[in-house]
């Protein structure tokens, strides 16, 4: 079966210096995958440069086995929280309908069916009574499920996180947690990058191990060792899993 | 003769230019909306002061094949690859040296004043064509703007309205998170430059009535007064419109009324009399709104 995601030999500059280096990992369909590695390791430059969002100085990204072009309905993508501005003057169901806008269109008003199906996927990570709310007046964790929503309404079958867990409430990571898994369960590839070393083997059921090169990648089981963690974080390891 | 002004009794010419300059205060309310949204308030005044050697350079063209050389197309016509050229320039200052973008609109506002005035003076020294006026491309100046000048100001801004609600939802979300945009298949780059366009449209259309120095006030005060009112960009676009075709509407009618009173500035007073009130009474961010605690539950 193609993977939902593959990565050959991609290497990454920002600012000319090498963020990631030569990296190949793929994500297979139906999968939970973390993406770990200490502070600067370029677990987020390497959604961005998948995605397009920075350019490549090497290497190859196949989406379902074909370009991103043909296949942006299927790819969800769902920055880190920060990197937006939650004063902006928008409602929470605007945000949802923004995953949709392959539906909505841009110029045509909103159809009955559009605004249900932002509701249903606001009531997925338990929003829905929020959704007239103004974005700013949200709580970090409220904010991060509301981003998952606009993920959720588009659909797709492979869902690119960064920090889906970052910042946020025990109730959030709770509900975020269980829409990852039941988009697993459905057979959606899902792959995020994660800080929390603690949670990875209950979370996920791969992890690609990046210190700017890959450093391991595979089954939680045979990929997530404490040699592993050693190579990547050499000796700033949390002493919990240093043990 | 303001209270006819006002209905719009004060004859032919005057009530189109003052319906013109309301159409130019909605346009510039709703466009001046989306660029406050994508943050890029700024650009707007290094542009309008990037017209100025254009228009002097047009007027010039103009003068020297015969005529009064006040054929507003041809200004506009000028003024605009003036203002591209100064557009560029900023561009390339802003991404290909280390100069901060704010230090680069500085740099292009502050030069292409002072290319302008140079040009502007010369230009009224030559004794070509009639040059008296050409200075009301500074300020503003709706009396003694032909009926012809009124209706292309008021059909550009009409059909910049148009462009805007096809448009209002990239615009959105491009604003709100280019990241998820591109990713989502959205051109950021041509919707920023859709955007771009439309405010160098305004800019053009807004020379004649409001002037060079004072349009960045039209694009950018009632978009700031209307965000008091609303959490909502569609309606914050709305009520901007709203705020700077009054402006606009107003200001073009004392104008006529007391000739000499340069209109840029008062329409620019009125839209900031409009904020201030929106300031104070604003019902989503206004100071005294009750409850004050930013709608936190």
């Amino acid at each position: 079966m193609t993977d939902a995601l593959t990565i050959s030999g991609l290497t990454l500059s920002h600012d000319g210096l090498r963020v990631v280096e030569d990296v190949s990992a793929r994500f297979p369909a139906g999968q939970l995958t973390a993406i770990v590695g200490p502070n600067g390791a370029g677990k987020s430059s390497l959604l961005k440069g998948a995605l397009g969002l920075m350019s490549a100085d090497a290497g190859e990204v196949r989406f379902f086995g074909g370009a991103l072009a043909e296949h942006r309905a299927r790819v969800a993508y769902m920055p880190q929280r920060a990197a937006v501005d939650w004063d902006f003057p928008v409602r929470v169901i605007d945000v949802v309908l923004m995953g949709m806008h392959r539906q909505t269109g841009f110029w045509r008003p909103l159809a009955a069916h559009n605004r249900n199906a932002a509701l249903t996927a606001l009531d997925r990570v338990g929003m829905t009574d929020f959704a007239t709310r103004q974005i700013g007046a949200l709580s970090g964790g409220q904010q991060q499920r509301v981003f998952m929503a606009r993920a959720l309404a588009q659909g797709a079958d492979l869902y690119l996180l960064d920090e889906p867990f970052a910042g946020v409430d025990a109730a959030t990571e709770a509900a975020i947690a269980t829409v990852l898994q039941d988009l697993r369960d459905r057979g959606a590839a899902v792959v995020a990058v994660h800080h929390d070393l603690a949670s990875v083997a209950a979370r996920f059921d791969r992890v690609l191990m990046l210190n700017r090169r890959v450093i391991a990648e595979g089954p939680v089981a045979s990929s997530f060792t404490p040699e592993t963690l050693r190579q990547a974080y050499g000796g700033a390891l949390p002493p919990i899993l240093a043990a | 003769m303001l209270i006819d002004a006002l209905f719009l009794q004060a004859g032919y010419n005057a009530t189109l230019v003052t319906l013109g300059a309301a159409a130019l205060g909605a346009a510039a309310g709703a466009v001046g909306s989306f660029l406050i949204l994508r943050r890029r308030a700024l650009v707007p005044d290094a542009m309008a002061h990037a017209t100025l050697p254009g228009l002097g350079i047009a007027f010039l063209i103009m003068a020297t094949f015969g005529g009064e050389g006040r054929y507003l197309p041809g200004l506009l016509l000028g003024a605009g690859l003036s203002a591209l050229a100064g557009l560029w320039i900023l561009q390339t200052l802003a991404s290909r040296t280390r100069l901060p973008e704010d230090a680069a609109i500085g740099t292009v506002l502050s030069v292409s004043y002072g290319a302008g005035i140079v040009v502007l003076t010369l230009v009224q020294g030559l004794g070509l064509g009639r040059p008296a006026g050409l200075e009301s491309f500074l300020l503003g100046q709706a009396s003694g703007m032909l009926a012809a000048d009124a209706q292309l100001i008021a059909g550009g801004a009409g059909l910049a309205l148009v462009l805007l609600v096809l448009l209002r939802r990239a615009f959105v979300m491009v604003a709100f998170d280019p990241l998820h945009a591109r990713v989502a298949g959205i051109d950021t780059g041509r919707v920023d430059l859709a955007l771009m366009a439309l405010v160098l449209g305004v800019v053009l259309l807004g020379l004649r009535v409001v002037g060079a120095i004072l349009i960045v006030a039209l694009l950018i005060t009632p978009a700031a007064a209307a965000r008091m009112w609303t959490d909502r960009a569609g309606i914050m676009a709305l009520i901007a419109a709203g705020i700077g075709a009054g402006a606009g509407y107003g200001g073009a009618a004392l104008s006529a009324s007391f000739p000499g009173l340069p209109t840029g500035p008062v329409i620019v007073l009125l839209a900031f009399a409009a904020f201030l009130v929106s300031l104070l009474f604003g019902s989503a961010r206004g100071v005294l709104r009750r409850g004050g605690n930013g709608g936190v539950a």
